[in-house]
């Protein structure tokens, strides 16, 4: 029987889970995926996680526990940095660590440190140490690896084209030629709190729904965000972060949206300044209408659907007024 | 230029030394106060962590009082101390106060800027006089460093109650009279002895405690409010993961590796924690472990609400406290905690070690140890 690897759907699945599935099966293993987010999932989680931690921490440990009983690995890498110089939060650091010691009777961790920060010259290391889990066999580990960045860049590809991974699967969110588009918004935030359907109340499909056309820092060139980012005072040294930041950027000032919605969840230390960072920045920059939705446990959906009606009525209103000043200047 | 800087606790007794040395004038911020807190609470996006509210609070501080150069140290992640320095000049900028800012960032790579900066703060590009001001400083802290380990051990033994903060008060006060190295090491030398000299009650039965957590929140005694005179109070020595000097072998010297007790720290740390994971998640557990070790008969771990490394090492330290058998409280603080709560957790660990220790030492006379 295939050995199985679960893979919890939560903090940076959005991001890689294509590249680990791939990589996985091409070694022979059963990729067991958890489902996604629901009300047990968030309260196995909520349960079994410090009050402190943040909303996707706590979702994150709820998957693992889907998981447990169902294989004989979970992957919860220990991601340090992806980049050189660069990290994305001290709780991904350290998220081995607290899934281990916050739940008891877990199948073994596939734990392997991820850290690029010095080099990327430990990559091939890396690479082995997270196959032999399933295989001695280096050739094969390393056509698996092969094959995975494969399908990571088609992934890439399709988010950047507007096929956006709503709880892992594509939903088709490229409708600029629709002619009844009320307006354009850019939504910001990390990943597992955007495309959790469950976490972000369901905000893609109904903005969708909504006729307003979206776009997210994904549908970004990596080198425009970079751009941007780079002209911060200091490095930004937090990958995601940087190009949250980054990408904020660049819509307040090329001013392509008619607003930015910025989706955080309470409690992340990373949000706390890069929002911060952001709307002073957008205020320097001039106005572009700014919605700051930050989400924990207890977020009611009524409340956040009121918000964002009111943020579209403000955007429409604004448009309709600033429409009519140019008619009569 | 009269150059301020932030309030850590007693870090402000070797920065002093470090800038009078090189003749630069200074302002010491006032002592860390409710005012302090609230003015940087104002001035401050709400989620940000309270060790940089306090700070704010400082430089607004100390600017009413006349600086207008501000100082300060960082770090390149993975935490929000790394970018607390852009942050903080631009709530400055924000709030009205044109004030030039020097980041002592570590150099990663660019050491000319690094070091434009060192000779624009010191007015000297004599790398002697900067090393030797330095060295100077690093005394000084590690003799401050002592004296407050001094009181950890005499307040929970004085016989009577006060003694040693009489001394140790009138020492912050008096220091900030007197200028430079010789004069401070005097002033330090001279408490040390009068503190030594507190009588002491052979008969008290003092508990020990270890206290871990965010290096800000364990230093400077107004964030976890007086934790070290509370408990001392009740009767409890304690020592500290971080002190102060600590601080300055990271942060100026900076070179955080390679310190033999860092190794060992790091070291305890390993089986539960395997790498840093920013700010001093990893000295937190690795002392929890030494501390326990060393037969303390609790730990209390401190930390600003929403701290990120101090979260992941909550959820590592039930562990520990399992495994070793030593009671553990966690206290998190932020601009909203109350005295008397705070209070009342404390008294009721203390109770809690207090009677173990009792039902702990019966079991030994049963047994026949
Ligand atoms: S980046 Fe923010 S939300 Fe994500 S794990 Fe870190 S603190 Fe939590
Ligand atoms: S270690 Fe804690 S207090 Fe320090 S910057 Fe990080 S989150 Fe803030």
């Amino acid at each position: 029987m295939a050995i199985k690897v679960g893979i919890p759907r939560g903090l940076w699945f959005y991001d890689y889970y294509p590249l680990w599935k791939t990589f996985y099966e091409y070694l022979g293993a059963e990729v067991v995926l958890s489902r996604p987010t629901n009300k047990q999932i968030l309260d196995m989680g909520v349960k079994n996680t410090v009050d402190e931690a943040c909303l996707p921490v706590k979702v994150f440990h709820g998957h693992v526990i889907d998981l447990k009983d169902k294989v004989d690995y979970i992957f919860v890498p220990k991601i340090m940095s992806v980049y050189e110089k660069e990290y994305i939060c001290p709780k991904f650091c350290g998220l081995p660590e607290m899934v281990f010691h916050s739940i008891k009777d877990l199948p073994q961790l596939i734990d392997v440190e991820i850290n690029f920060n010095k080099s990327r010259k430990n990559l091939e290391e890396t690479i082995y140490k997270f196959g032999y889990y399933i295989t001695r066999d280096k050739e094969k580990i390393k056509k698996a690896y092969e094959k995975a960045l494969e399908n990571y860049s088609n992934y890439k590809m399709k988010l950047r084209n507007g096929y956006l991974p709503i709880d892992g699967k594509f939903v088709d969110f490229n409708n600029k030629l629709d002619k009844n588009i009320r307006s354009r918004i850019a939504i910001v935030g990390h990943t597992y709190n955007m495309y959790d359907s469950y976490t972000s109340m369901n905000l893609f499909n109904k903005l969708k729904k909504d006729k307003v056309d979206i776009t997210v820092p994904e549908m970004i060139d990596f080198e425009i965000i970079n751009k941007y980012a780079n002209e911060l005072e200091k490095k930004m040294f937090w990958s995601f972060g940087r190009k949250l930041l980054g990408s904020s950027m660049y819509f307040a000032q090329v001013q392509n949206v008619d607003g930015i919605i910025y989706i955080s969840s309470f409690g992340c230390g990373i949000d706390s300044i890069i929002q911060d960072l952001f709307e002073r920045n957008a205020r320097k920059q001039g106005k572009i209408p700014f919605l700051l939705l930050t989400i924990d446990e207890h977020s009611g959906e009524a409340g956040i659907n009121t918000r964002i009606e009111a943020f579209l009525d403000m955007i429409e209103w604004r448009k309709r007024n600033e429409g009519n000043l140019s008619a009569h200047g | 230029m009269k150059v301020t800087f932030p309030h850590m606790g007693n870090q402000y007794v070797g920065t002093k030394v470090l800038l009078e040395e090189l003749g630069v004038d200074i302002i010491i911020p006032p002592k860390c106060s409710k005012d302090t807190l609230n003015t940087g609470v104002k001035y401050s996006p709400e989620s940000i962590c309270l060790p940089l509210k306090v700070n704010i609070g400082n430089y607004i501080e100390s600017i009413n009082m006349g600086a207008d150069t501000i100082a300060i140290t960082g770090s390149c992640g993975p935490c929000r101390f790394g970018y607390y320095s852009v942050l903080q000049k631009e709530l400055l900028k924000e709030a009205g106060y044109d004030i030039d800012v020097i980041l002592l960032d570590p150099p990663q790579g660019d050491y000319k800027l690094f070091f434009e900066r060192i000779f624009k703060l010191t007015g000297t590009k004599n790398p002697y006089r900067i090393i030797k001001a330095l060295k100077k400083a690093y005394n000084v802290l590690k003799a401050v460093d002592d004296l407050e380990d001094m009181t950890y051990y005499k307040r929970p033994r004085e016989k009577v109650k006060g003694s040693v903060d009489k001394y140790y008060d009138t020492f912050h006060k008096d220091v900030r009279m007197v200028y430079g190295y010789k004069a401070v090491s005097k002033l330090i030398q001279e408490t040390k002895e009068r503190i030594l000299s507190v009588e002491e009650d052979p008969n008290r039965d003092v508990i020990k405690i270890g206290i871990v957590g965010e290096i800000y929140t364990i230093i400077e005694p107004f964030v976890s409010l007086d934790i070290e005179k509370k408990l001392g109070n009740l009767g409890v020595e304690i020592d500290k993961s971080l002190k102060v000097s600590r601080w300055l072998n990271e942060h100026l010297f900076m070179h955080p590796l390679g310190l033999s007790t860092e190794k060992e720290t790091w070291e305890s740390a390993e089986p539960y924690l395997k790498t840093m994971v920013g700010g001093h998640a990893r000295e937190t557990i690795g002392y929890a472990v030494r501390f326990a070790k060393s037969n303390f008969d609790g730990i209390i771990q401190v930390y600003p609400l929403g701290c990120m490394p101090e979260i992941v090492a909550q959820s590592i330290l039930p562990t520990v406290e399992k495994d070793y058998n030593i009671p553990y409280l966690c206290l998190i603080v932020d601009e909203m905690t109350g005295e008397a709560g705070y209070m009342t957790r404390l008294e009721a660990f203390v109770d809690l070690l207090r009677r173990r220790k009792e039902t702990f030492k019966g079991e030994k006379l049963l047994s026949g140890y």
